[in-house]
């Protein structure tokens, strides 16, 4: 296996967005992570994107996305119709041919042009499931209502969760959410979806990101201290939410496997997990006791630009290990109805 | 038994409010002026009309305004028979690719005020404009229509390239 | 170094403008089944699945892989979902390739499909987006211009276009799976059907179809496991350009020139013209024959027209184009791209049954999308590089 390392990552404040266009959020993201790279999307072998048309509400959307970009002379560019942390992949599996040594990453979206969590509910099958008209937020309490009824998680074991990502969103200039509130002032408020309270759920937010992959000796000449993928893993279960245990998240833990997360502790991990409850299924999966800093960021409990927030995990991981104040980390990335496909990847420092 | 269900339609409704983004916002106030706004790009120089804020080529924010046309140049087009859903203008007509005077990049619109098979390549035409005040969209934008003027000669190459 | 790759199995549906007999999981299983009996393979042997397919918008149904986990035996595995318009089939089968080529896998299938009978796929290529007037009618209303603008530089006599539908539609009538198949299909019949955007006719367009296409790609053991003859990867390549930008050839796209540069440099190939045994070229319109010749390299700039004028690209031509009826024969959009990768697989291999070319030992499939700015192309052969 080739090695790897994200070398810059760079993302858009998250927040509704009524002056900027998709492209105008994107254009500066991705000449700051070229910035911090030093390299010219020119120069880079290869550049892949992750955006959805159903977000941008019309066809070909990612189009409009190259115009920020500048694809001249022309270049290798391919997309995933899905989160840019699978771009990310593309990127990594592309970059193991030894041809090209380096790769722009980018993803976006507005997930506050329509109503978000209708939309989602296109992805569900569509002759049984999306008739029912069973939106991502009450898809979400469902599986919440799961896991307080099957484990021994409490409702105040989320609200702690979403206590502890809203503080240390404090120290996150990128993030939509903040705040002081403790977790039982948290579950003082009332329910929107049964049994899940607003601060369960993610905030709707526009935005975008881009990280920068290097191959070897190029990854070292570009960033002092690379963030190295070490593993990187993807699986998918069956959509039914009948068919799976959704107190449990087994795709997690098989990529988690594959990815080698257990081999050694981990100082940092970055969990994709827009509600709370989903953060303690997560933890289990990925086995990470007290011992793990989770979601120093605040995860996307605080920032939720949907089709981005998976690529944020990896490049807020990567930028522990860049920055010098982790030296193992794992980046985890979800897609679908209740944790249905999931990508782990395991960053280390060079020393890690 | 009854016959087998082959097919179920399922209705699906989203509504979207777009973002124009703020460089297409300064161009479609520009339309209710009846002014064709655009950007150049500080490191090629060139002239992007309708506006995106980013230049293509060289992937650098354009920040700098300039009005293009009224008047612009026929460089390619094609006659729309075909009806379709969602159509608001009776086929056949003719759509084309203008390039408007001072710009480097084209608009498509529609071609009015000739039979379709008298247009061509390097007609002069000119905006015509809805009447009354005039909204911030292209629809603002009726069609395009002959000024008069000789036509420009327009080589088919650089008419595929400019 | 990448690992080399090899097509063991493939598999397509049989396309038509509604497939009520299936649900969108029955269609792609129906490809992914034939790849995976192509390849005496069945699911559980599969280590991961890349499908891709154009907007989400023409079944109505977002990010379908989710949904079509199941379908295709993905659970427990990697799957991927690709779009890149137009040529989304091509690039699906480079990203499938990639995996092989970068040792993190050794057996992946990849699907490819379309079933926009589902919703209205002119009315999915055609939103009325906000800011903007609704003119182009549909991808024949933006491409037309262009076509006019290359029958004008190359002074092409006005009827080419009506001889490569008349080719393709022809060559159809050889391919069981074909869409459209017309046995009564003549030249008088093309040139009198209506015009829709002049100077496209209705015969010389494509149909709109539901279909999915799979093949099952393996690293070097499969293919030298495989019972049947695989097809080889010799090649494989994407470029992109913006879609409008000042001094850009929508007619002969530099991304389309460059992409071909490079499949033949890495095949090792000098001469296309002579090199190339069959191509499978993404033509939509039937003008896009003689200006994908001149793009591909096949023929000088302007004299694309003579290669169909003479014959050259006819089933028993030089080099024979489209021999499978092409796109103008069955379009189900993001299957199109993966089906010219197929179909050039399944002429090296010897398998292409009634529209076999003779002695195919290089093949090139093509796919492009977007306005001409997206290109994906592969070339395959009998003997491994």
């Amino acid at each position: 296996m080739r090695d790897v390392a994200v070398v810059a990552f760079a993302c858009s404040t998250a927040a509704r967005e009524t002056e900027r266009s998709e492209v105008e959020i994107l254009a500066p993201v991705v000449r700051e992570a070229m910035a911090q790279a030093g390299l010219s999307v020119q120069e880079t072998g290869f550049v892949c994107s992750g955006s959805s048309d159903y977000l941008a509400g019309q066809p070909f959307s990612f189009v409009m996305a190259l115009d920020a970009i500048g694809i001249w002379p022309p270049k290798m560019e391919s997309h995933v119709e899905m989160d840019g942390a699978w771009a990310l992949y593309e990127a990594w599996v592309r970059l193991q041919h030894g041809d090209i040594d380096s790769a722009l990453v980018y993803a976006f979206g507005k997930s506050s042009l329509s109503s978000i969590h209708e939309v989602l509910t296109l992805q569900l099958d569509p002759y049984y499931l999306a008739p029912l008209g069973a939106d991502a937020i009450s898809l979400a309490a469902l599986q919440a209502r799961a896991l307080l009824e099957g484990s021994q998680y409490t409702e105040a074991d989320m609200a702690e969760v979403a206590a502890r990502s809203r503080r240390d969103a404090r120290s996150n200039p990128m993030a939509q959410v903040t705040g002081d509130a403790s977790a039982e002032e948290l579950l003082a408020q009332p329910y929107t979806v049964s049994p899940l309270r607003e601060h369960d759920c993610p905030p709707v937010s526009d935005g975008a990101a881009a990280v920068v992959l290097a191959a070897g000796e190029t990854a070292k000449r570009l960033c002092e201290r690379p963030a190295w993928i070490r593993g990187i893993d993807h699986r998918v279960e069956p959509q039914a939410l009948g068919v799976r245990d959704l107190t449990e998240s087994s795709s997690t833990l098989l990529a988690a496997q594959r990815a080698g997360v257990f081999e050694r502790p981990v100082d940092v991990a970055e969990l994709h997990a827009p509600f709370t409850h989903q953060e303690l299924i997560l933890r289990d999966a990925l086995g990470l006791n007290g011992g793990t800093r989770i979601n120093p960021s605040g995860g996307a409990l605080v920032a939720d630009p949907v089709m981005v927030t998976g690529l944020i995990r990896i490049g807020e991981a990567a930028g522990r290990i860049m920055g010098g104040t982790a030296k193992r980390a794992v980046a985890h990335a979800t897609a679908g109805p209740c944790l249905q496909q999931n990508l782990v990847c395991v960053l280390e420092a060079s020393d890690g | 038994m009854s016959d087998p269900v082959l097919g179920i339609v399922t209705p699906i409704r989203i509504e979207y409010t777009f973002t124009a983004g703020k460089s297409r916002t300064r161009f479609l106030r520009a339309l209710q002026e009846r002014r064709f706004l655009g950007q150049r790009c500080p490191s090629c120089s060139h002239v992007y009309m309708p506006p995106v804020g980013s230049c293509p080529l060289c992937g650098v924010a354009t920040e700098e305004e300039l009005d293009v046309g009224p008047k612009g140049t026929v460089t390619m087009f094609c006659v729309v028979n075909l009806p379709f859903y969602g159509q608001e203008i009776q086929p056949p007509y003719v759509c084309a690719s203008i390039q408007l005077d001072g710009s480097d990049t084209k608009l498509f619109h529609l071609i009015q005020e000739m039979p379709a098979h008298e247009v061509r390549m390097g007609l002069r035409v000119e905006p015509v404009w809805v009447e009354g005040e005039p909204e911030p969209s292209m629809e603002s934008v009726k069609y395009f229509r002959p000024t008069g003027e000789p036509d420009v000669s327009v080589d088919a190459r650089s008419a595929a390239r400019a | 170094m990448a690992e080399r790759c090899a097509v063991v199995g493939i598999g397509q549906t049989k396309y038509a403008a509604r497939r009520d007999d299936v649900s969108i999981a029955g269609l792609v299983r129906e490809a992914a089944l034939r790849a995976l009996e192509d390849a005496e393979m069945t699911f559980a042997d599969i280590d991961a699945v890349v499908i891709g397919k154009a907007p989400d918008l023409f079944e109505g149904v977002m990010m379908p892989e989710l949904y079509l986990a199941d379908a295709l035996g993905a659970a427990g595995k990697p799957i991927m979902r690709v779009h890149t318009a137009g040529s989304v089939g091509g690039s699906t089968a480079l990203v499938a390739a990639s995996l092989v080529q970068g040792a993190i896998h050794e057996r992946v299938l990849t699907v490819a499909f379309e079933k926009q009978s589902e919703s209205n796929a002119m009315w999915a290529l055609t939103p009325k987006i906000p800011f903007q007037p609704p003119v182009v009618a549909g991808a024949g209303g933006y491409f037309a211009p262009h076509i006019r603008a290359y029958i004008q530089r190359s002074c092409a006599p006005p009827d080419i276009g009506i001889k490569v539908a008349l080719k393709d539609r022809r060559n159809a009538m050889r391919n069981p799976y074909a869409h459209v198949q017309d046995p009564n299909i003549s030249y008088d019949m093309i040139a009198e059907s209506a015009m829709l955007w002049e100077p496209i006719r209705f015969h010389e367009t494509c149909p709109s179809s539901d279909g999915a296409c799979a093949m099952v790609l393996t690293n070097e053991a499969g293919g030298d496991a495989s019972s049947r003859p695989p097809a080889w990867l010799l090649a494989a390549a994407m470029r992109s350009e913006p879609i409008a930008f000042p001094g850009r050839d929508e007619v002969n796209p530099r991304a389309g020139q460059e992409c071909a540069a490079e499949v033949y440099r890495q095949a090792g190939i000098t001469n296309p013209r002579e090199e190339i045994d069959v191509a499978e070229v993404y033509v939509p319109f039937s003008w896009f024959e003689p200006m994908w010749m001149e793009n591909l390299g096949f023929a000088e700039e302007d004299a694309g027209w003579k290669m169909t004028e003479d014959g050259v690209t006819a089933f028993e031509g030089e080099l024979p184009i489209n021999p499978s009826g092409g796109v103008l024969s069955s379009n189900p959009i993001g299957a199109s791209g993966m089906i010219r990768f197929a179909e050039a697989a399944l002429q090296v291999r010897g398998m292409a049954g009634e529209h076999q070319v003779k002695d195919a030992r290089k093949a090139l499939g093509h796919a492009y999308g977007g306005g001409s700015q997206f290109f994906s192309m592969w070339i395959v052969g009998s003997e491994k590089p």
